[in-house]
């Protein structure tokens, strides 16, 4: 019973990576591109709502709303005005800059905000739970953000899969360079991507701050924790994504209930496993 | 024939030339002589430019000659420190040798690491050698006889049997610095202008080609990854002994070892032998400069990083070759 409840903890903590992993895969998708800063980005998500619901004292709900729209905005910026135009064949551009931008964010939270650990209260919500037997308890907070993330990645797969925007981005994701001659701008085409994909982060980053303590550095570890749902899952499957973030979910609590110091380290061996058993990952669609 | 303009120009990049290899001689002799004119601790600031400079050429040769962008050079760093601590405090092997004993015994586990490794590409690569570190530091921490979670301190006898005096112990370890940093220049020039050297500047300028001329890629890749996995290693055992102690945070540190590290090489230089030296000379000098403002001084750094993508991505030095400026280091092969 013991290990039905580790392995429903870490399902739900699966939800969150996947969250995590499908704004990563998003960008990687369509403009090829890996986003260093990925996991600052959404430590930035999660310091601006304490900003909203602590400061401004707007409820989480419309915090969370707030943020979505904030971090879409300024995906589309950044990607017209910065990250286009490191965009190419190089992979080495857009690393760097993205790397740049994650010493700068990492340090201006630190100057904004200090390093003390913070967290987003979610009121009888964090503590509520649904009871099933003595061993057997689940937070109504972590289902329900569960839930959402389930909710998010289908979104993301409707928009991909059944709409006109997401047939666009997939054709840019098969031949850019073909697209542009048939009327579509790349420029615009990606910032909507990254806008997307910051949408998601924020969402991701929104949750983060109201299930854990959270503070400036943290954002390179969840960058790696995406990154291996999204390589565990199968490059280009965002339902391979939510089963990846599952599986290093399960794996990371199965770690922490051997010793508390292997979480992480659990989390780590599983995605090396996937690797050498598995390289294109469990679910990949396509290969390349 | 050539015209009279190309023979000027030819003679201006002549005199160029010798004018570079004089401030390099300059630079030499004063690095030789530093023991002699530098202070206490302008010898420490020199050890620690030294090393990152060692670390920018293996970065270097990494990047810049087969593409391979790694993220996770601080596996190698922290690897090399933490088998010299096991090497100098639970064998009988001298603290000198139990320096390249571990940066051998860290080119071994390279050659594992580079296998499941070269199962990502590109981007992919980068983040995949950053978890690799990370379990690397996580297995660290795991290990109660080196500290666990919170390092280790190198006992004051091994460091004692090093020299006699403070200042002796000084000395050797200003010229273990020096000497690292000179052979991982002479040693990248000397594989450059090898056939190897030829297999890798093919590489660099394209991949299709190389391999087209025969260049077995991945085996070339993956000899320089486990090359620059034991000079990295070499670097990082001298850095502990340098420091004295050492932890899983600071052996295996992301911004140290690899942020840092890739700043040097592509704000100097990336794919040139000067490009590091310019980059690690421009890093100190600004750190020196930015000390009191410590987050900022980070900011600006990352800010830097960005620019030099958005302005020249050659950086430094290729912005002044791409202008006709003479190589100190000649590893091209030219038609005459």
């Amino acid at each position: 019973m013991e290990w039905i409840n580790v392995i429903v903890q870490g399902i739900l903590l699966g939800g969150l990576y996947a969250l995590f992993a499908a704004g990563l895969s998003l960008m990687f998708g369509v403009m090829r591109f890996i986003n260093i800063a990925h996991g600052d980005f959404i430590v930035v998500a999660a310091y601006l709502l304490l900003v909203m619901v602590m400061t401004l004292g707007l409820p989480p709900v419309v915090g969370i709303g707030v943020v979505v729209i904030l971090m879409s905005a300024v995906g589309y910026l950044g990607q017209r005005i910065l990250l286009n135009r490191v965009l190419d064949e190089d992979i080495l551009p857009p690393v760097l800059v993205t790397f740049g931008l994650s010493i700068i964010i990492q340090n201006s939270l630190l100057e904004a905000f200090s390093a003390d650990s913070q967290r987003v209260p979610s009121g009888n919500f964090a503590t509520a739970s649904l009871t099933f037997n003595d061993e057997l308890a689940i937070g109504v907070l972590p289902l329900a953000m569960f839930l959402a993330a389930v909710g998010v990645i289908g979104v993301l797969q409707f928009i991909f899969f059944r709409t006109a925007l997401g047939r666009l981005l997939r054709a840019t994701s098969d031949d850019p360079e073909i697209i542009p001659l048939m009327g579509a701008n790349n420029s615009h085409v990606f910032a909507i991507a990254t806008a997307l994909a910051s949408a998601v982060v924020a969402v991701a980053g929104t949750m983060l701050a109201m299930k854990t303590n959270f503070d400036p550095t943290i954002g390179p570890s969840r960058l790696l924790f995406a990154f291996e749902a999204v390589i565990i899952g199968g490059m280009g499957n965002i339902w391979g994504t939510l089963a990846g973030g599952i599986i290093l979910g399960v794996a990371q609590t199965i770690g922490a209930q051997i010793d508390a110091g292997y979480q992480i380290l659990a989390g780590h061996l599983a995605f090396l496993a996937v690797l050498i058993v598995r390289p294109m990952g469990l679910f990949a669609k396509a290969k390349g | 024939m050539k015209s009279l303009s190309q023979t000027a120009l030819h003679r201006q990049s002549k005199v160029q030339r010798l004018a570079l290899i004089g401030v390099a001689i300059i630079g030499f002799v004063a690095l030789a002589s530093a023991p002699l004119w530098a202070g206490r601790a302008d010898l420490r600031l020199l050890m620690e430019a030294l090393s990152f400079l060692a670390l920018a050429q293996m970065w270097n040769l990494l990047a810049g000659y087969t593409g391979l962008i790694s993220v996770g050079q601080q596996a190698y760093v922290g690897l090399g420190g933490y088998f010299f601590f096991a090497l100098a405090m639970f064998t009988a092997v001298p603290v000198l040798l139990a320096i390249p004993l571990a940066a051998l015994a860290a080119g071994l586990v390279a050659i594992p690491t580079a296998w499941i490794a070269f199962r990502l590409q590109g981007a992919y690569f980068a983040i995949g050698t950053w978890v690799i570190a990370e379990v690397f530091r996580l297995i660290a921490a795991q290990f109660p006889a080196l500290g666990g979670g919170s390092g280790i301190s190198l006992p004051v006898a091994l460091v004692r049997s090093i020299a006699s005096s403070r200042s002796g112990i000084e000395l050797v370890m200003y010229y273990m610095a020096f000497f690292i940093a000179l052979a991982s220049i002479l040693s990248v020039w000397v594989l450059l202008r090898s056939r190897w050297g030829l297999a890798l500047t093919a590489i660099r300028d394209s991949e299709p080609a190389a391999a087209s001329l025969g260049v077995n890629i991945r085996r070339v890749k993956f000899m320089v990854y486990v090359c620059t996995a034991v000079g990295t290693a070499l670097t990082g055992a001298f850095i502990f002994l340098q420091k004295l102690r050492i932890t899983p945070e600071a052996a295996f540190s992301v911004t140290e070892w690899s942020a840092f590290v890739i700043f040097i090489v592509v704000i100097g230089g990336l794919g040139t032998i000067e490009g590091p030296i310019i980059g690690v000379i421009l890093f100190f000098l600004l750190r020196d400069l930015a000390a009191d403002l410590g987050t900022w001084y980070l900011i600006g750094l990352g800010a830097l990083a960005i620019a030099v993508m958005l302005i020249d991505r050659r950086g430094i030095w290729g912005a002044f070759k791409a202008r006709g400026f003479p190589n100190l280091f000649v590893t091209q092969r030219t038609l005459n």
